[in-house]
């Protein structure tokens, strides 16, 4: 069985990521001809005596023009072992929108810094927005070590630099692998120049690390989508996708905001009944009693249900031109409810730099993260987002745009020690 | 109990259940974007699926160019019969006809779907339209968003795309702007065969090899048909062939093959050396945006 690696890469600009990725799917054969061709003609174009691998991941007239990346992007290649979705997300412009982006749905995040530069400032920022997404896995990825001849001894600093951040950052373990984009090392093929690295390559650590995240042990959680009815069976069944834990025939479980308590008779699919479904699975459950139940509500585990509440202490990453104000009136889509919120006062702000919280500031602005509290019109069941992301998720929409202007987290998922 | 873990088939068919789900949940008149390949015929059984053991809450609407092939068309009203789905089609011809559009020199109709398209919505009121894109086909839609907003011209911006979170997909549009859903956005190629084996989902047979009158032309094997072929020099030939997409017959390529079953398909699509869309299909070619902009005046 080939299972699923959903990942991310994030590093700063010119850390060659574009190289990086350009080479993974090159040396795992995701490259066909005529894409080859396509980046052959364009870099002869150039005046590139070989083909500059990151122009198979710059999609947009703009990026190609400007030699930048502008937007998320996913690529996709696999192995006989996994196939993986990565999100290649841009380091400059627009960074915390980007890198927000691609580590919400990432198991895993590769950091890429530049052997020559080692940690910098960007470097700091992306790995703490990986922690405050609380991405499971961090591989810190240095590059460029055909720059600084293969020395082991800058490896080691930049390594040992960049564990006590992480450390700070709640990071429980971090692989750090040296690595050349341009020339290939250690990312596919084992390089012959590193000797003394007896760690494993980009790919193979990709390849073996467990695809399951922390989600399936938590209590079940599933958000109503939608409410299946067929007169011609009399089947009624309530679908969703399961955002945590599992569950099965005879689970007891509670109807949330309504708080009342039923069983599972069965757990559905269209290829028939499940004995069990866990977390990202898409069922259909069908209850014991027949109860008033609508998209947005939420079924949970009745023993280890979340509170429900109009009054939430949350983290904001603010991914919106148009700054935010106390007492702004928007929309928060929770799950699959979506009410009228006031924002109430904002709290400390994550110096990204500094990589602290710092004292509050009157209004957010693009890339700023900050702590704040807010009012829901409709009473929501949430859990810390650093226990449950499904339930401890939400957006901020703008209501005459319809824009999306914040990711927010339930609680304070990054602590920084 | 434990659950079993999801394999990759098992975890992108959840992700697409999800987004039927979301949108039927979210919109008001959504519709599935169907040309009888086999992206959108697993589009259809994807539908199928989310809602069963109701039927599919809602319409397909087939852009119909006038070229297509007569297999495609018998498959497309067969399936439509037999899962008792309502079907919108949209004629090219009907926009020729009375001076709409006018047909290009080169015959091609691929380009001229946009029109009839954006018009079928407006005329619909189709808020939400699902079509099979998938980002690995092409390096513009390697950016698009799972939903994605186009406004009343039916355009895309690529540089105002909202970010996408979690799986908290956001919706929210004006009156006259509708959505573009891809369900299937991170699968691949091998994915969509892997996927047609497992589930047994049944193809127009133009996809399996077969015998075909054919001539050359730009590299590939064009058909005979209305669309102009063969001209000048062209010369018809028969040969052993099966079609990788299923699009406007003036501009989709048959390849040279002997791939009769779905396995011997996945196969020939493991070792091939050429991308679908570069293999068969003339209008990428024009120029390396080609699709770029074609996604900005609304197209697919």
């Amino acid at each position: 069985m080939t299972d699923l690696l959903r990942f991310a890469t994030a590093g700063s600009v010119d850390d060659g990521k574009s190289t990086l990725v350009g080479r993974l799917l090159f040396d795992t054969k995701s490259v066909l001809a005529d894409q080859i061709e396509a980046v052959t003609r364009a870099s002869v174009d150039k005046g590139l005596a070989t083909p500059d691998l990151s122009l198979l991941v710059d999609g947009l007239r703009a990026e190609r023009e400007q030699g930048i990346t502008i937007d998320v992007a996913y690529r996709y290649f696999s192995t006989p072992k996994r196939g993986f979705v990565l999100a290649d997300t841009p380091g400059h412009v627009q960074y915390t929108r980007n890198t927000v982006t691609g580590a919400s749905t990432a198991e895993l995040a590769v950091l890429l810094v530049d052997a020559r530069h080692g940690v910098v400032e960007q470097t700091r920022r992306h790995a703490a927005v990986l922690a405050l997404l609380r991405v499971p896995r961090l591989v810190l990825a240095i590059n460029k070590i055909d720059l600084v001849d293969y020395d082991e001894a800058v490896l080691t600093a930049i390594g040992k630099d960049f564990a006590g951040l992480a450390a700070s950052l709640g990071f429980e373990s971090v692989v750090t692998i040296p690595v050349s984009a341009l020339v290939g090392d250690n990312v596919v093929e084992r390089s012959e120049r590193t000797p003394w690295y007896d760690g494993p390559t980009l790919l193979g650590y990709l390849e073996s690390v467990p695809v399951t995240g922390p989600e399936i042990d938590r209590p079940f959680r599933m958000p109503v989508q939608y409410v299946i009815r067929d007169h011609a069976t009399d089947y009624r069944g309530y679908a969703g996708q399961v955002g945590a834990g599992t569950v099965a025939p005879g689970d007891e479980v509670v109807v949330l905001p309504a708080g009342i308590r039923t069983s599972v008779t069965s757990v559905d699919t269209a290829d028939g009944p499940l004995p069990a479904a866990g977390a990202g699975r898409s069922i259909t459950v069908r209850l014991a009693d027949d109860i008033d139940i609508a998209r947005g509500d939420l079924l949970a585990a009745a023993g280890a249900a979340p509170a429900v509440t109009n009054e939430l202490d949350a983290t904001l990453c603010w991914l919106a031109d148009k700054p935010l104000r106390p007492g702004a009136r928007l929309l928060l889509k929770h799950g699959t409810r979506t009410t009228p919120v006031i924002v109430g006062a904002l709290g400390e702000r994550l110096d990204t730099d500094a990589v602290a919280w710092v004292e509050g500031t009157e209004q957010l602005g693009i890339n700023d993260i900050a702590r704040v509290a807010l009012r829901t019109a409709d009473p929501l069941p949430v859990d810390p987002y650093a226990e449950i992301r499904a339930t401890g998720s939400f957006l901020l929409i703008d209501p005459p745009s319809g824009n999306t202007l914040a990711a927010g987290l339930v609680g304070h998922p990054l602590q920084v020690s | 109990m434990t659950a079993p873990t999801l394999d990759a088939l098992d975890a992108l068919e959840s992700e697409a259940i999800h987004i039927f789900r979301e949108v039927a949940g979210e919109f008001d008149r959504p519709v599935i974007l169907f040309s009888g390949g086999k992206d959108s015929t697993v589009l259809v059984h994807l539908a199928v699926k989310a809602f069963a053991p109701a039927p599919v809450p809602f319409p397909l609407l087939h852009v119909d160019t006038g070229h297509n092939f007569p297999e495609v068309i018998a498959f497309r009203d067969e399936l439509v019969a037999r899962l008792g789905l309502r079907l919108v089609v949209a004629h090219v011809q009907d926009w020729i006809d009375d001076g709409r559009l006018t047909e290009r020199p080169d015959g091609t109709r691929n380009p001229l779907q946009t029109v009839p398209l954006l018009d079928t919505i407006a005329e619909h009121r189709f808020d939400a339209v699902f079509g099979g894109g998938r980002r690995d086909e092409e390096r513009a839609r390697a950016k698009e968003r799972i939903i994605s907003l186009r406004d009343a011209f039916g355009r895309w911006d690529p540089r105002s795309q909202r970010p996408e979170l979690w799986n908290l997909y956001n919706g929210r549009h004006a009156p006259g702007e509708h959505v573009r859903v891809f369900p299937i956005s991170n699968w691949t190629e091998l994915d969509v065969w892997r996927y047609i084996r497992r589930e047994r989902i049944a193809l127009p047979s133009i996809y399996f090899s077969h015998r075909r009158a054919v001539f050359r032309r730009d590299g590939m094997w064009l058909a005979e048909g209305p669309w102009g072929g063969p001209r000048g020099t062209e010369a018809l030939e028969e040969r052993t062939v099966r079609y990788r997409t299923v699009g406007d017959g003036s501009c989709t390529g048959a390849v040279e093959s002997t791939a009769s079953t779905v396995d011997e398909i996945i196969a020939e699509v493991t070792a091939s050396r050429l991308t679908e869309r570069g293999a068969t299909r003339a209008d990428d070619r024009l120029s390396e945006a080609a699709m770029e902009d074609r996604k900005r005046e609304g197209y697919f």
